[in-house]
């Protein structure tokens, strides 16, 4: 079955400047699917949500949005989305209640339909409590989710969210996640960016991993971890020189280590029979470790085995 | 291309918008906004409320006493205590235009394809309205302190007729540089230059009293036309010139404020 693809781009170059931020980024989300586009600050993510939301043109290479050019049907385009940005977009004077129901006005709906559609939403956010409070005064995490409410009064086809949980709280953060695969189960399109990559894991059908202004992996949260060779055995060991006894011993089958907290990963299956025999080799005569975990790989460790960094040490690069 | 052979769920969302609302719609509802945040905005009640009141009765008390002008200061100071609101009022439009364009909501508006023209008429709108009521504020304070005019309706019409035009005309510049400004604050800064540009004119003082250096720029600034119109209207004296000069003046700043705004908000947007 193919689906049709509500997000496609090809080619999609921009520079600002001599700064190219973003590099021939193909991309294409089937109608339905949630793509996170994961990467550091300074990746090209905004930019790219900004060219697919007809906000931005781009230097080069073509997308289409629900079916129609970002360029050159605009308009189709933006009857079709709606964006939220990292900056708040909502009158601070005007009530939750007021915001949302200017936002249905300017879509065309009736008074009435529009301060219907407002309190559904409202309710649906959690807000209605504060309907009729200014904005100004709600928290930062109720801003968010009205801002959301406010891209979702005309039904969008096709969602962005630009950082949609940055700098939330994780009360405010687990509720927006809810409300994201929400939306995808109603059977919008979601193009998310995020710098966190638990996010992406918990979110998306598909991961697309930006640096650069390049895309350099993409594939399910899934696929990506696999890319990090399975579950991994983290020991922790007692002191320094038991540490760097047992880091000598294991030799190239060592993962990662973190001297700082005296943690050393190897691979392992994940059984139990496997991870018995590995304390046992490594620790005889049950002095050694302090103890241990048994984990799957996270996408940092996914970020690490694509790019041989870590995803601050490429932001840090970046700036 | 990256590939996605994906959980396909079938995706069939209803779009309730219809967005073929127009422009006149949408204007109505901007305006709406507008007006409702200037309600609400202190500062913008305290410029549009408290300043013409405490302006007129500064001119009038504090230095009236001093200027001599041949007449009654308060006949003579109205028009130019009028135009100095103005100026303060139109501020407020510069700020609220240029704090739009900094926040994310320009782009939830742009991404429903609201036009720029629509988005700025709502702010004009809403300063044409705060300022009959600040003008309407003015002319009370001076009636309770002693101004009288034997004007006729039709000069009255004359009279508020140039003000208005050169309120229109002050709010489309304001509009412009709210777009220009890269903040609120420089915005606000920037309306003090024609907020200032008052007082060399025949606002408080006659022209004549200045040095000669100020005395042709003050006579040749569009602020003195429109002063002299206004107050040849309210005093009954026959209305000359000024009045050509005045509408001239407002209608080459409205045509080239929106040439100016439309410029800039397309470069800004792009």
């Amino acid at each position: 079955m193919t689906a049709r693809a509500a997000i496609e781009a090809t080619g999609l170059t921009k520079s600002f400047g001599s700064d190219r931020v973003l590099d021939d980024v193909d991309v294409a989300v089937p109608a339905g699917c949630i793509l996170a586009l994961l990467g550091p600050n300074g990746a090209g993510k905004t930019t790219m949500v900004r060219i697919l939301a007809t906000l931005a043109r781009p230097d080069a290479g073509r997308a289409r949005v629900a079916g129609y050019d970002v360029v050159s049907q605009r308009k189709e385009v933006r009857r079709r989305i709606s964006l939220t940005g990292q900056d708040v977009a909502l009158d601070g004077l005007q009530s939750g209640a007021e915001n949302l129901t200017m936002i249905g006005r300017l879509g065309g709906m009736s008074g009435r339909a529009a301060r219907s559609r407002a309190r559904e939403l409202l309710g649906q956010f959690d807000l209605l409590d504060a309907a009729g409070r200014r904005v100004a005064t709600y928290s930062g995490g109720m801003r968010r989710r009205l801002d959301l409410a406010a891209g979702l009064v005309g039904r969008p086809e096709v969602i962005f969210l630009d950082e949609p949980t940055t700098g939330l709280d994780p009360y405010s953060r687990q509720t927006m996640w809810g409300v994201v695969t929400q939306l995808a189960v109603a059977g919008a399109t979601i193009l998310l960016t995020t710098q966190y990559l638990d996010e992406a894991d918990q979110l998306a059908d598909r991961v697309a991993v930006i640096a650069g202004g390049r895309i350099i992996a993409h594939g399910t949260p899934g696929e990506l971890k696999r890319r990090t060779a399975g579950p991994r055995l983290e020991i922790n060991l007692i002191d320094g020189p038991e540490f760097d006894a047992a880091f000598a011993h294991l030799g190239g089958r060592v993962l990662h280590v973190d001297r700082s907290k005296l943690t050393i990963d190897v691979a392992t299956d994940g059984g139990a029979t496997e991870v018995r025999s590995l304390l046992d080799e490594i620790d005889p005569r049950r002095t050694r470790i302090d103890g241990f975990t048994v984990r799957s790989p996270s996408l940092d460790d996914v970020f690490m085995a694509i790019t041989g960094h870590s995803a601050t040490e490429l932001e840090a690069a970046d700036v | 291309m990256y590939e996605l052979t994906a959980p396909a769920t079938s995706c069939s969302v209803d779009t309730t918008f219809n967005h073929h609302v127009g422009v006149w719609a949408d204007a109505r509802t901007m305006t709406a906004r507008s007006l409702r945040l200037s309600l609400r905005s202190v500062d913008g009640l305290i410029t549009a409320l408290a300043v013409p009141i405490m302006l007129m009765l500064m001119f009038i008390y504090l230095f009236g006493g001093v200027i001599h002008t041949g007449v009654h200061y308060v006949d003579y100071v109205v028009p130019g205590v009028l135009l100095v609101c103005a100026g303060f009022g139109v501020g407020t439009t510069a700020v609220s235009v240029a704090q739009d364009l900094t926040t994310g909501i320009i782009d939830r508006f742009r991404s429903m394809d609201v036009r720029g023209e629509v988005l700025i008429t709502g702010h004009v709108v809403a300063s044409m309205a705060r300022n009959v009521v600040s003008m309407t504020l003015i002319f009370a304070v001076a009636f309770a302190i002693g101004f009288r005019s034997g004007a006729s309706l039709a000069e009255w019409l004359g009279a508020v007729g140039i003000l208005a035009l050169f309120i229109l005309a002050l709010t489309w510049l304001a509009a412009a540089i709210g777009i220009m400004a890269n903040s609120s604050e420089a915005a606000n800064g920037m309306t003090f230059l024609f907020i200032f540009l008052a007082y060399p004119s025949s606002a408080f003082v006659p022209i004549h009293t200045m040095p000669s250096w100020l005395r042709g720029f003050a006579e040749f600034q569009p602020f003195t036309p429109v002063i002299n119109t206004i107050r040849d209207f309210l005093d009954e004296t026959p209305v000359g010139a000024s009045a050509w000069h005045a509408v001239a003046w407002s209608i080459g700043i409205i045509a080239a404020s929106i040439l100016v705004a439309g410029f800039l908000y397309r470069r800004r947007t792009r």
